[in-house]
């Protein structure tokens, strides 16, 4: 046990430099939770996209539907798409109230994609939106890989590019750098930040990363969907305790008067 | 009416010492009038810890300790609860809060000697309070069973593992199987939400039993039932109600304003207090690239790290660990000065507090960070000043003869470089440098602390007023 103890610390702590090594420069995304429009078309993005794999399975239709502004009807005609396999309902549509969780198994997706695709429900708590928009606006064709493409935020990814047909397919564009450390020099290729298109996409490069940020901006909204209401009502509340303060502070001026 | 209730009153005071409690604890408990800001910080830790019972109460009937359940639960709470995710903001906000408002509270202890003859009884309740409120905190950051509360569970417990000869055994009897597992979530659910609490609750009871018994000290550390008024009552007290009731109202409402500003707007609290890669569900199999304990555990967390292991044993750094809080225990006695309050304590005791509050500072910030080699090598120095701050209130305990402040210069010296002795050897040149760099801090720390009394008056404390200044 005390070398496992060992160990392990041995090998969270130096391994940070590592892993935030391979990091690339983060593209800024531009969330903006009260923007319905962006928010709707991020829905639209990824019930048509993402929710094949991965699942949101904490998150219910309803609720996006109703904080969307969206008609239930609509909401089933146009972002249910995945029906329920559960033993009870095979095959059956899913109704308007379920979890956004998908057909496919984690062991299926392991045998497929090397691992098991995570739930999206809440996954831009743990990467920053600015990652999830550089993600999904850095795949590029890598014959290497078996999917074809690789990712800058996300070395040796698994997914494939799935929203390569309004994407296109690109290619990074590298400048060689050099560094001088005394006598040697070494050579570095450095990512620009620009691409060359291999095929063109149905949108535009700029149109693109609208959509990504869009997709970006939905995923924020996923992570929490109580926290606009939560920010408004911090407003009233914290309105509310400036008034409690200056009546409390009152009174006890008035008590203390008679202390001296 | 007020005649019926007179009545009801009488009646239920026959059989209930309710009145006399009223008048003992609250009406006619007399607090010196000279309280000042640190002295908001009790009541709010009591508010505190009714606001974590309160959120947990709701949090405990929508969430399900199991293994399988727990995290996808939690999400449950934040999305389908009508106001769930405040309600659980409020609690994870009010762990950081309480652990925030306590440690001023024991810096004030700190500051005015409250740990002293007579309260030595109040004092130490009060560590075991600290002691109880980390078991309690550690426990519940396992429940929402993300990554950082699995991998963060597996390596604290990993300590008792340790332990020598029966290490193996305690780590197995304390997760009820081999790994962190569901047995492991159902305990301390059951410890989190029932045991530590009730053992919380009767510890602050006692706490505050045992101040009422002897009578606050206050920011000029003067005993105020020495003098009394024709009445009996302190000539410098007022009773606690009404008059630091309403002035704790006023603390209260500033405390809620900003604990309000951090729920309703940064629950995060920059990943301080919720972790990003607590989104991501326990996975026994993939271990997190940087695993930290949370902030408030942060400064012991950099002592256990910054010892060196012995025969390959963690076990020094872990007795260490256990050191820094068991010291506290004995403050009472360590501390032995006659003059209770900073405001008339020789000036270098002030001097040695204030860096004793960097030196916890700068442990908490390092235990955040991961062990590269110089900040290692900082944790280990800041570790040696953070026990020497001990030794160094006890030498402080009376103004001494030269020779006494000489024998400890010359004796800690040579217990500080006899200690970097076996680290330097074998080291790599790097290492070796960074020591040799380093030993800087704690020597001129002793020089600082021991060479200054031979040389100034700084040692010299001033007279303590017999009355209470305002």
């Amino acid at each position: 046990m005390n070398k496992k103890l060992i160990l392990l610390i041995a090998v969270f702590f130096p391994a940070l430099a590592l892993a935030s090594g391979g990091e690339a420069h983060l593209s800024k995304a531009d969330i903006n939770l009260e923007n319905t429009d962006s928010l709707r078309r991020g829905a639209r993005l990824f019930t048509n996209y993402c929710l094949s794999c991965h699942s949101a399975g904490y998150v219910r239709y309803k609720r996006v539907a109703n904080d969307l502004g969206v008609d239930e009807k609509l909401a089933a005609r146009d972002m249910m798409f995945v029906y329920d396999f559960s033993k009870k309902t095979e095959g059956q549509p899913k109704k308007i109230g379920d979890l956004m969780t998908v057909a496919m198994s984690s062991e299926d997706a392991k045998q497929w994609f090397g691992t098991a695709v995570p739930d999206l429900s809440v996954i831009a708590r743990s990467r920053e939106a600015d990652w999830l928009y550089t993600y999904l606006t850095t795949f590029y064709v890598d014959a290497k890989r078996p999917m074809g493409v690789n990712n800058i935020a996300f070395h040796n990814v698994g997914m494939p590019h799935v929203l390569w047909e309004l994407d296109g397919l690109k290619k990074p564009i590298y400048e060689v750098k050099k560094h001088k450390h005394g006598d040697t020099e070494t050579e570095e290729q450095v990512f620009t930040g620009k691409f060359e298109y291999l095929t063109e996409g149905k949108l535009s490069p700029a149109k693109y990363k609208e959509a990504a940020n869009d997709l970006v901006n939905f995923l924020v909204y996923l992570g929490e969907p109580g926290r606009m209401e939560r920010q408004r009502t911090g407003v009233l509340v914290i309105f509310f305790l400036v008034i409690l303060l200056v009546f409390s502070y009152l009174m006890k001026r008035e008590f203390w008067k008679d202390v001296h | 009416m007020t005649a019926k209730l007179q009545a009801l009153l009488g009646w239920v005071d026959a059989r209930y010492p309710l009145s006399k409690m009223w008048k003992e604890h609250l009406s006619e408990y007399y607090a010196p009038k000279n309280f000042n800001f640190w002295y908001y910080f009790g009541s709010l830790a009591l508010m505190v810890l009714v606001l974590q019972i309160v959120t947990g109460i709701f949090l405990t009937m929508n969430y399900k300790p199991d293994a399988t359940l727990a995290f996808a639960s939690v999400e449950g709470i934040m999305r389908d609860v009508n106001w769930g995710n405040l309600i659980r903001y409020m609690h994870s906000t009010g762990a950081s809060a309480f652990f925030i408002v306590v440690y001023l509270h024991m810096y004030r202890g700190l500051m005015y000697g409250s740990f002293k003859k007579p309260r030595e009884l109040i004092w130490i309740l009060g560590v075991f309070i600290y002691v109880a409120l980390m078991a309690e905190a550690f426990m519940g950051y396992l429940l929402p069973w993300g990554q950082m509360s699995y991998w963060g569970a597996q390596v604290i417990v990993n300590l008792f593992g340790a332990v020598p000869y029966i290490g193996n055994d305690l780590a197995v009897w304390i997760r009820g199987d081999f790994v962190v597992s569901d047995a492991t979530l159902n305990r301390f659910f059951a410890f989190h939400v029932i045991a530590v609490p009730l053992i919380l609750l009767v510890l602050v009871v006692m706490h505050i039993i045992a101040l009422h018994e002897v009578g606050s000290n206050n920011p000029d550390g003067v005993e105020i039932k020495k003098k009394k008024g024709a009445d009996g009552k302190p000539l410098d007290g007022i009773p606690f109600h009404p008059y630091y009731t309403v002035k704790d109202i006023v603390g209260v409402v500033v405390f809620l304003i900003g604990f309000c500003v951090i729920v309703f707007f940064a629950p995060e609290g920059g990943g301080i207090f919720l972790e990003g890669d607590n989104f991501i569900p326990a996975d026994p199999l993939k271990t997190p690239e940087h695993i930290k304990p949370l902030w408030y555990f942060t400064p012991f967390y950099a002592i256990l790290r910054a010892i060196p292991p012995m025969f390959s044993s963690q076990f020094p750094g872990v007795i260490a660990m256990g050191a820094a809080i068991v010291v506290l225990f004995f403050l009472p006695w360590i501390d032995r000065h006659a003059v209770k309050s900073i405001r008339y304590r020789e000036p270098l005791y002030t001097m040695a507090l204030m860096l004793f509050i960097i030196t916890f500072v700068m442990l908490a910030w390092l235990g955040m960070q991961p062990a590269l080699p110089h900040l290692s090598e900082l944790a280990f120095r800041f570790s040696e000043l953070y026990f020497a701050f001990f030794g160094i209130l006890a030498i402080y305990s009376q103004v001494r003869n030269k020779n006494i402040y000489m024998f400890w210069l010359v004796a800690l010296t040579v217990l500080i470089v006899a200690m970097d002795i076996p680290r330097y050897v074998g080291a790599n040149a790097d290492k070796q440098a960074l020591i040799r760099y380093s030993i800087f801090i704690p020597l001129f720390y002793l020089a600082a602390t021991l060479w200054l009394p031979m040389v100034t008056k700084w040692n010299q404390s001033k007279t303590v007023p017999d009355r209470v200044t305002t």
